[in-house]
């Protein structure tokens, strides 16, 4: 079974800064690490390697120093890694990068399943994972929690809800976007650390995948940010002072009252 | 203190420290109270290759050694000492086929254990205890097997591990010439285990009887020739004493952080317990304990490393200074929690009773002394 993987290096901090002229984040001096909800797709595509064996490619769009993922994505399991980057991919938006993805993905060539992490913990728009599909013209499944089983080209899932799960049955290639409830994603191995540190990671500019120029980077992204702001600071609660005990004793009668 | 580890020891230490606080740390309390094996946290170490670090490269480990094992034992204990067992009880159990097993046996049996296969050592009997000469399980040849009978007291991962290498006396008229070491594989006919004993402290590693009552064992599971079984056993303990040392000094530094942090938090007098020199002098007096016994150990494990002859003078005094070290690092980490220190709702009383065991197996401190003292007097006949 042919695996594909799109990991995101994201900064590792919820508290991230905009810069207040272009209305993007300030990724300077954050540390970068996978997106969070990317571990879960990666687990999960070695687990259906183990299980079916193949292979797993991991692919990611992004800076030069996105090898660094791709690298922790190896000492994880995956076979092999592409970095997809260009200077003309800049101020992409979700289409746009998911045009890109969908490009890296059809040079890659066959594949049974692209797995993405339901979304990113920068952007949280959820949009790159059901876009890659849509450019590629396969069926997508989001939110999955659990893969059933994959048999006569056909795979059945289970796809969280808020109230429950659907069972979803989708032929093969297919994507899925999952959640965290899918797996527990393992530590990564000492061997396969080692495997990491001399891995060779492809890099594809746009010329190699053939990406057509007008569909990349600024040019190619509908979307406009006209404002982000940082909402008004939520005023403090009540302030309960005093002893420790008299403490517990009025927080007990105000929670109480609220009857939670 | 920098030790100028290579980058694939720094690897290994890394690694071993995050599944130490990540995967271990969470669970210790659980199982120091339930007694039971965590075979959940010897799966992570297993995939993580832990396992692997000190086996050659050619039997499906990492290639390290004796300095690779310790950093392991060291930081897994700094969460537990007790699971850090599963890990360093299998070292001592492989180290007679590493030593001197044949190269059949070092493919049947290592790239197993590199896998986490656990592994056991058995010596020890009721009336066998640091006087070793007193083995009374035998082993009779009979064709192309050995017969061994006998009961091993106090085997650490018995009943859990896969591996045995035992000592057994092939010819009880020649005394300490005539013991030898062997292979037993777990669920080998005529081998059983006893209860589960209760401890004190490393309450999570198992502890059983190991019975034989003729055990065939093949020939083929003969460790070396008849007769070596006990400087086989001599041997693994000069390789294997550096791993208890780097587990007491992980239950010392283990003990050491929670009593640093706990000081740091707890309020008397109107200010943190920290800002008093009473306390600073007692954290500063353990931490220099600590990293004394540390530099010891490494340079100890590096001296093994280096393929030295004689290390049991070295390897004695670090278990005996580290494990010391542990000893009183952790009663004065108890010490620095008060009263909070004596419940077992907190942390560090069971550093403390972890700590003990360090000064009493693999050789008790006063027989560490007693190696000590003779190669001190042997080296001063030969004038060196």
């Amino acid at each position: 079974m042919n695996i594909i993987v799109c990991i995101k290096q994201v900064p590792n901090t919820t508290d991230v800064k905009i810069d207040p002229v272009t209305n993007t984040l300030i990724r300077d001096g954050v540390e970068s690490v996978i997106n969070p909800f990317d571990t879960y797709a990666i687990e999960e595509a070695v687990r259906l390697k183990e299980r079916f064996s193949g292979k797993v490619t991991v692919i990611t769009m992004g800076p030069p120093q996105a090898e660094n993922a791709l690298k922790e994505a190896i000492s994880l399991g995956c076979d092999e890694a592409i970095l997809v980057s260009d200077r003309k991919f800049a101020g992409s938006d979700t289409w746009a990068t998911s045009y890109t993805l969908s490009c890296a993905i059809k040079k890659v060539g066959a594949f049974d399943v692209v797995i993405c992490g339901k979304q990113a913990s920068d952007g949280d728009t959820a949009q790159v994972g059901p876009g890659i599909s849509t450019h590629l013209n396969i069926p997508q499944v989001t939110y999955v929690k659990k893969i059933e089983e994959i048999s006569d080209n056909k795979a059945k899932v289970e796809r969280m809800t808020e109230e429950g799960y659907d069972i979803v049955e989708a032929p093969l290639p297919c994507l899925f976007t999952v959640v965290k409830e899918i797996n527990t994603p393992r530590l990564p191995s000492l061997k396969g650390m080692m495997k990491a540190k001399s891995a060779k990671i492809l890099k594809w500019t746009a010329d190699d995948i053939k990406a057509d120029p007008k569909s990349l980077g600024l040019d190619g992204s509908p979307t406009r940010v006209v404002k982000i702001f940082t909402p008004a600071p939520r005023k403090g609660g009540e302030i309960i002072k005093g002893e420790t005990a008299d403490i517990a004793k009025e927080l007990v009668e105000l929670l109480k009252d609220i009857v939670i | 203190m920098d030790y100028l580890l290579n980058e694939q020891q720094v690897m290994i230490r890394d690694l071993a420290r995050k599944i130490a606080r990540e995967k271990i740390r969470p669970v210790a309390a659980k199982y120091d109270e339930s007694e039971e094996f965590a075979w959940e946290i010897v799966k992570v170490l297993a995939d993580s290759d832990l396992f692997g670090v000190y086996i050659p490269e050619a039997y499906g480990g990492l290639g390290g050694g004796v300095l690779d094992m310790c950093l392991v034992a060291e930081e897994l204990s700094k969460a537990d000492g007790a699971i850090a067992l599963g890990f360093a009880g299998t070292g001592l159990g492989t180290f007679p086929i590493l030593l001197y097993g044949n190269d059949e046996q070092k493919k049947r049996f290592l790239p197993g254990i590199a896998k986490g296969r656990v592994a056991a050592f058995c010596i020890t009997e009721a009336e066998a205890g640091s006087d070793a000469g007193s083995i009374r399980t035998t082993a009779k040849k009979d064709g192309d097997h050995y017969i061994l009978n006998g009961t091993k007291q106090w085997i650490t991962n018995a009943g859990e591990a896969e591996v045995y290498t035992v000592i057994a006396m092939t010819d009880k008229t020649k005394g300490a010439r005539g013991a030898s070491a062997f292979i037993v594989e777990k669920g080998t006919k005529g081998m059983e285990f006893g209860k589960k004993e209760k401890k004190l402290g490393i309450r999570a590693s198992a502890t059983r009887e190991v019975i034989f009552t003729d055990c065939r064992v093949p020939k083929e599971n003969l460790i070396s020739k008849e007769g070596m079984g006990f400087i086989v056993a001599m041997k693994t303990f000069d390789n294997s004493r550096p791993g208890v040392a780097a587990q007491a000094v992980g239950i010392a530094q283990g003990a050491l952080d929670h009593a640093i942090e706990y000081a740091r938090k707890r309020v008397q007098f109107g200010q943190p317990i920290s800002s008093f020199q009473a306390i600073q002098h007692m954290m500063a007096d353990m931490a220099t304990q600590v990293e004394a016994a540390r530099a010891l150990v490494y340079a100890t494990a590096r001296m093994v490393d280096s393929g030295a002859k004689g290390v049991a003078k070295e390897s004695a005094m670090a278990k005996l200074f580290a494990s010391d070290v542990a000893m009183k690092v952790t009663v004065d980490a108890v010490q620095i929690f008060g009263g909070y220190g004596y419940m077992r709702d907190y942390p560090v009383e069971k550093y403390m009773r972890d700590a003990k065991i360090t000064q009493i197996y693999e050789g008790t401190n006063q027989i560490q002394r007693n190696v000590i003292a003779a190669n001190l007097i042997k080296e001063s006949l030969k004038g060196e």
